[in-house]
């Protein structure tokens, strides 16, 4: 295969990767790494800094899109980077002394945790009075205008959500991922942040955690250009015809093939990884 | 055109929009014209990527990636395309923190520095080793 062929494969495929990851929400990520290590025999260290650049790509290009529908909790968003880019942080000085196999089951198990995210019946729970004396000293607490006027939300368990963050963190620098999943678990099920303030939050999220990671990769050489353009050129055009179609798509079927996808993928990551392939 | 209720300012959040979009935009320009140069010198040669060697040692940091633009190298303008695109959530966190300083949520602009002074601090630490 010529470098011309390759590059234009993966530029199918990050198309591919990056308009089912906006459908799904799931994020550009989570198919980067397969489609580069089982597809192409990549190494999975160049992956994950493609990965990472995929991430900012879908982080950036959909909140260009969004801006004007979705209500950012900039007080949350940034409070809670305090705790991710921490551990983006730990996140990528331990993968210079983690095996690659290692790495590729932990992802695998990341893949199937995410699988069961997507598909799990979507609860909104809204906090309509204040239980946390925290999430008042830290202004967290706010309100978004609906047709039927103006909504106030309160935020509650606000250390959970920290720590929870902070191994979202952790991940996203270990292995080159947005941990979109992660973060909907911390932000929606353990501080009922409303998913109108949750998306775009999250999103906003991903992008700063993903460059707190991608500034140690860089450094280290997993950022090769050959991967990088092919990756980040097809995941973003990807991901903006992806938030184009988003409005008018039913995706719940579509979520269900792509979660048995992922699964797929996550047992195959495991195997390669335990057997020494990756 | 700033007022106190900075961040509901739809004005404001349109300005971060079109902050994001044209950073996304310039990023996106400037690896294709990378590409086409890179594919323009290499499009017959092999792809070697199941072998870990890391990004020639240029392409790891900005002095060198930006020596390898003013030379027209292809893999120097993508890199550099991708630079700009790790660069723009950082700079939305840096609109962020004058969004702070405006409003006089003095917390907020030290939670936003700290924030901030993480990536910076752990790019300049150089723990890429």
């Amino acid at each position: 295969m010529s470098i011309l062929v390759f590059t234009l494969i993966l530029l199918v495929g990050a198309f591919a990767a990056g308009l089912l990851g906006s459908l799904t929400g799931l994020g550009g990520g989570v198919v980067v790494i397969p489609l580069l290590t089982l597809g192409f025999h990549v190494d999975i260290r160049y992956a994950i800094g493609a990965s990472l650049v995929a991430s900012i790509a879908t982080s950036s290009g959909a909140a260009s899109a969004y801006v004007k529908e979705g209500i950012t909790n900039i007080r949350i968003g940034m409070f809670l980077e305090i705790a991710t880019t921490t551990g983006a942080v730990i996140g990528a000085l331990l993968a210079a002394y983690v095996a690659p196999g290692i790495v590729a089951v932990l992802f695998g198990f990341v893949l199937i945790f995410s699988a069961i995210m997507s598909l799990r019946k979507k609860t909104e729970h809204l906090e309509l009075s204040d239980t946390s004396p925290l999430a008042q000293k830290l202004k967290l607490n706010g309100s978004y205008p609906t047709a039927e006027g103006k909504v106030s939300y309160y935020i509650r368990k606000v250390p959970g959500g920290y720590i929870l963050m902070t191994i979202a963190g952790v991940i996203s620098g270990l292995l080159g991922i947005g941990s979109g999943a992660l973060k909907v678990l911390a932000m929606d099920v353990v501080m009922h942040i409303p998913f109108k303030v949750s998306t775009t939050t999250s999103n906003f999220m991903i992008g700063v955690t993903a460059a707190a990671s991608a500034v140690v990769y860089l450094q280290r050489g997993y950022i090769d250009p050959g991967i990088a353009m092919p990756v980040m050129l097809g995941v973003l055009i990807g991901a903006m015809s992806g938030s184009k179609i988003l409005v008018k798509a039913n995706t719940h079927k579509l979520r269900q093939i792509f979660a048995v996808v992922i699964v797929f993928l996550a047992f195959e990551m495991i195997y390669n990884g335990l057997t020494g392939k990756i | 055109m700033l007022t106190k209720k900075y961040w509901q300012d739809k004005d404001v959040a349109l300005l971060v929009g079109k902050t994001l979009r044209t950073g996304v935009l310039c990023a996106m320009g400037i690896t294709i014209v990378g590409a086409l140069i890179y594919l323009f010198h290499n499009a017959g040669g092999k792809p070697e990527y199941h072998v870990f060697k890391g990004a020639d040692l240029s392409l790891r940091h900005l002095p060198g990636i930006l020596t390898g633009v003013t030379h027209f190298d292809g893999m120097a303008i993508i890199q550099l395309g991708v630079v700009i695109l790790i660069a723009t959530p950082v700079v939305r966190v840096m609109l962020s923190a004058i969004g702070f300083l405006i409003e006089k949520d003095y917390m907020y602009v030290f939670i936003t520095l700290l924030v901030l002074s993480i990536i910076i601090g752990n790019m300049l630490a150089g723990l890429g080793g």
